[in-house]
């Protein structure tokens, strides 16, 4: 039970592991955490950069979320797609986020993208790894678009182009047949949203949805859902049941007290 | 290996070896069978698959055994396909010897014997037969991988829990729609 | 999660949300409890759902109703479910090298009476469906059944209907689950 309320320390909590590894080894089966089964990519153009991510989460076979969000805030110049274990992608750029909005207040200036991508960087490096976020850090600074891809274990490349995630080589495909130097706007958002498509059709552990974010000098535009090429066909029969299908052993029924919020004069007799 | 340990004599220098021969794989896919009064509707996807890679978008896997008897299969999809040749094999056996078709029945005793038959180094296959029987009448059977198997004892599916409803027979129509139904809503969800 | 068994699924209707779990507690195959509570009220109009490791269940579910109070105290006004999904998830992703077995789920209704349903893996990886969402034992069931039984804009008595039957289908096809179930529509 729990009694008070701890002070939050810093950093991760491994008061269950030991525990966790005694369950595991008496061959209790451990839930599986959410992986994002991704394809992610990105590229540069004449004038920016674009990103690409499918919006399928799974859970082993299953999918756990058909139109998840992958790419992320990192700054309002910078956006970062993810791959990998969908909360450590999550947490980590949310984090990072964090910290650069406070760097930004004490220095007053843009964030760059080096700054962004040493931070991430160097905490991946930190956890070793066992922070499964792989990343694509897209955006626009003083020294012009520029993308770095990320790995889990900290590891950072500077590209011209790039795709991540279970669905990276049918995506890689497109962009080792089609990309060129400074694409135009338009030719570039249809080349991630054919690389992003060839991961959705052709690895399993993608899906559902094509969202694209372009990324120009003072200028972002968020296309989510900007392609939907799996929209789900109507039933042919509804399913509704009549009331009282289900039989009910007990009910109760609370009433809510709403309580409307106004000032009233204090009692001063 | 960590060199302080070549020195420790207790310790075994190195573990023997173990290998394995694991012929199986898992192609995924689902088949439903519903059946009814006089009818017996078989459905399967065409997707063949290995882990998150698609190997075929039309690999069949229900099969016509007789006029009146498809054998639909999930799991290992040669296992699927060798299996359906045997079962053929031995229908075209039966016919030459007794001069006429196996009925649905029988096909369903003769498809156990067949999976149990491999007992120890089984078909990796999860078996649904459905057909028409002598009477004219729609039946199902689900086999385990060994050759368990039951006669689905329902006529047809998910009415329990329900107060004060009459169990009817679902027609053609209805069965159809229903099956089409659970294969997009099984795609929804399953990768 | 297959240990003590268990599953809950929460759906979004038409100006209300239902939130319902199954009502068995189990070691392995033997039934321990046929009344193990595993939705637990938050505020009047927010529920939290946590399917899993009972031992979890129970020292989560403390945890939480002691954050909660702490909120209302603190801030002098109910804790939204929005606020309530964000809280869990980070108290999960605290503990990402030694997780609670646990995926909760949210389900409430807001200030203005809007629903909110709220999913999360046992690491506190938040989604936001506008359908349903489902954890536990006979996830992949009740997933099934749900992708088939859910429509949009049931109504409160319809949404009842539909999530009941959707978990005791899906209990039937699991004997980790069943004994009934529970639950609440808002």
């Amino acid at each position: 039970m729990v009694t008070r309320l701890e002070q939050p320390r810093g950093g991760f909590n491994f008061d269950n592991f030991q525990r966790n590894v005694s369950l595991e080894q008496k061959g209790i089966r451990i839930p599986k955490p959410i992986k994002t089964g991704t394809t992610i990519a990105a590229i540069i153009y004449k004038d920016g950069v674009c990103l690409g991510a499918d919006t399928r989460a799974t859970s082993g076979p299953i999918v756990a979320d058909k139109n998840c969000a992958k790419i992320h805030y990192l700054a309002p110049n910078i956006y970062c797609c993810g791959a990998g274990t969908a909360a450590d992608t999550e947490f980590t750029t949310a984090l990072i986020s964090s910290q650069l909005e406070l760097h930004r207040l004490t220095t007053g200036r843009q964030t760059r993208l080096s700054t962004a991508r040493s931070m991430l960087c160097q905490m991946l490096f930190k956890y070793q790894g066992h922070v499964s976020a792989a990343l694509i850090i897209g955006g626009y600074d003083v020294n012009g678009p520029n993308l770095y891809s990320v790995m889990p274990h900290g590891s950072v490349d500077n590209v011209p182009f790039m795709t991540m995630g279970s669905g990276s080589l049918a995506a890689m495909a497109v962009f080792e047949r089609s990309w060129r130097k400074d694409l135009e706007r338009q030719e570039a958002i249809d080349l991630v949203k054919d690389a992003i498509d060839a991961g959705i059709f052709n690895d399993l552990g993608s899906g559902s949805n094509v969202d694209i974010n372009v990324i120009e000098k003072d200028k972002v535009d968020i296309y989510r859902n900007y392609y939907k090429p799996n929209e789900r066909a109507p039933k042919e029969k509804v399913y509704k049941f009549k009331r009282g299908t289900t039989p009910i052993l007990k009910e109760s029924i609370k009433d809510i007290l709403v309580i409307t919020e106004g000032v009233e004069a204090m009692d001063i007799s | 290996m960590n060199p302080v340990a070549l020195y420790n004599h207790d310790a075994p220098i190195s573990a023997a070896q173990q290998h394995q021969f694991d012929p199986y794989e898992m192609n995924g896919g689902s088949s439903l069978v519903i059946k009814g009064a006089d009818y017996c509707l078989i459905a399967s996807d065409t997707r063949q698959s290995d882990g998150y890679k698609i190997n075929s978008r039309y690999v069949p896997k229900a099969f016509k055994l007789t006029e009146t008897a498809v054998l639909a299969t999930s799991g290992f999809s040669a296992d699927g396909l060798a299996l359906f040749k045997k079962l053929s094999q031995n229908l075209e056996w039966y016919k030459h010897a007794h001069d006429k078709v196996m009925s649905t029945p029988a096909i369903a005793q003769m498809l156990s014997n067949t999976l149990y038959y491999k007992r120890f180094f089984p078909y990796y296959t999860f078996c649904l037969l459905g057909g028409i029987d002598e009477q004219g009448r729609g039946v199902s059977y689900s086999y385990d991988p060994l050759g368990s198997y039951g006669a689905e004892p329902y006529k047809s599916v998910g009415h329990k829990n329900q107060q004060g409803v009459q169990r009817t027979d679902m027609s053609l129509d209805t069965a159809i729609s229903i099956a089409k139904d659970a294969f997009t809503s099984a795609s929804e969800r399953d990768i | 999660m297959d240990y003590n068994g268990g599953t809950v699924l929460a759906m979004a209707g038409k100006n209300c949300v239902v939130v319902g779990s199954d009502k068995r507690l189990g070691v392995q195959n033997l039934t321990v409890s046929t009344e193990f509570q595993k939705v637990f009220p938050v505020t009047e109009k927010c529920y939290i759902a946590l399917p899993g490791l009972a031992t979890d269940v129970q020292t989560l579910s403390e945890l939480f109703r002691l954050k909660c109070n702490m909120y209302k105290l603190r801030e002098e006004r109910e804790i939204e479910p929005l606020t309530l999904a964000n809280m869990i998830s980070s108290t999960l992703y605290g503990r990402r090298f030694g997780p609670y077995f646990c995926e909760p789920i949210i389900a409430g209704l807001d200030k203005n009476n809007k629903p909110h349903i709220y999913g999360m893996d046992l690491i506190g990886c938040l989604n936001y469906p506008d359908d349903f969402t489902v954890a536990g034992c006979a996830e992949a069931a009740l997933f099934g059944m749900c992708e088939s039984l859910w429509e949009p804009d049931l109504e409160p008595d319809e949404l009842f209907e539909t999530a009941s039957q959707a978990l005791l289908s899906a209990a039937d096809r699991n004997s980790l689950v069943g004994w009934g179930a529970v639950i609440h529509t808002m």
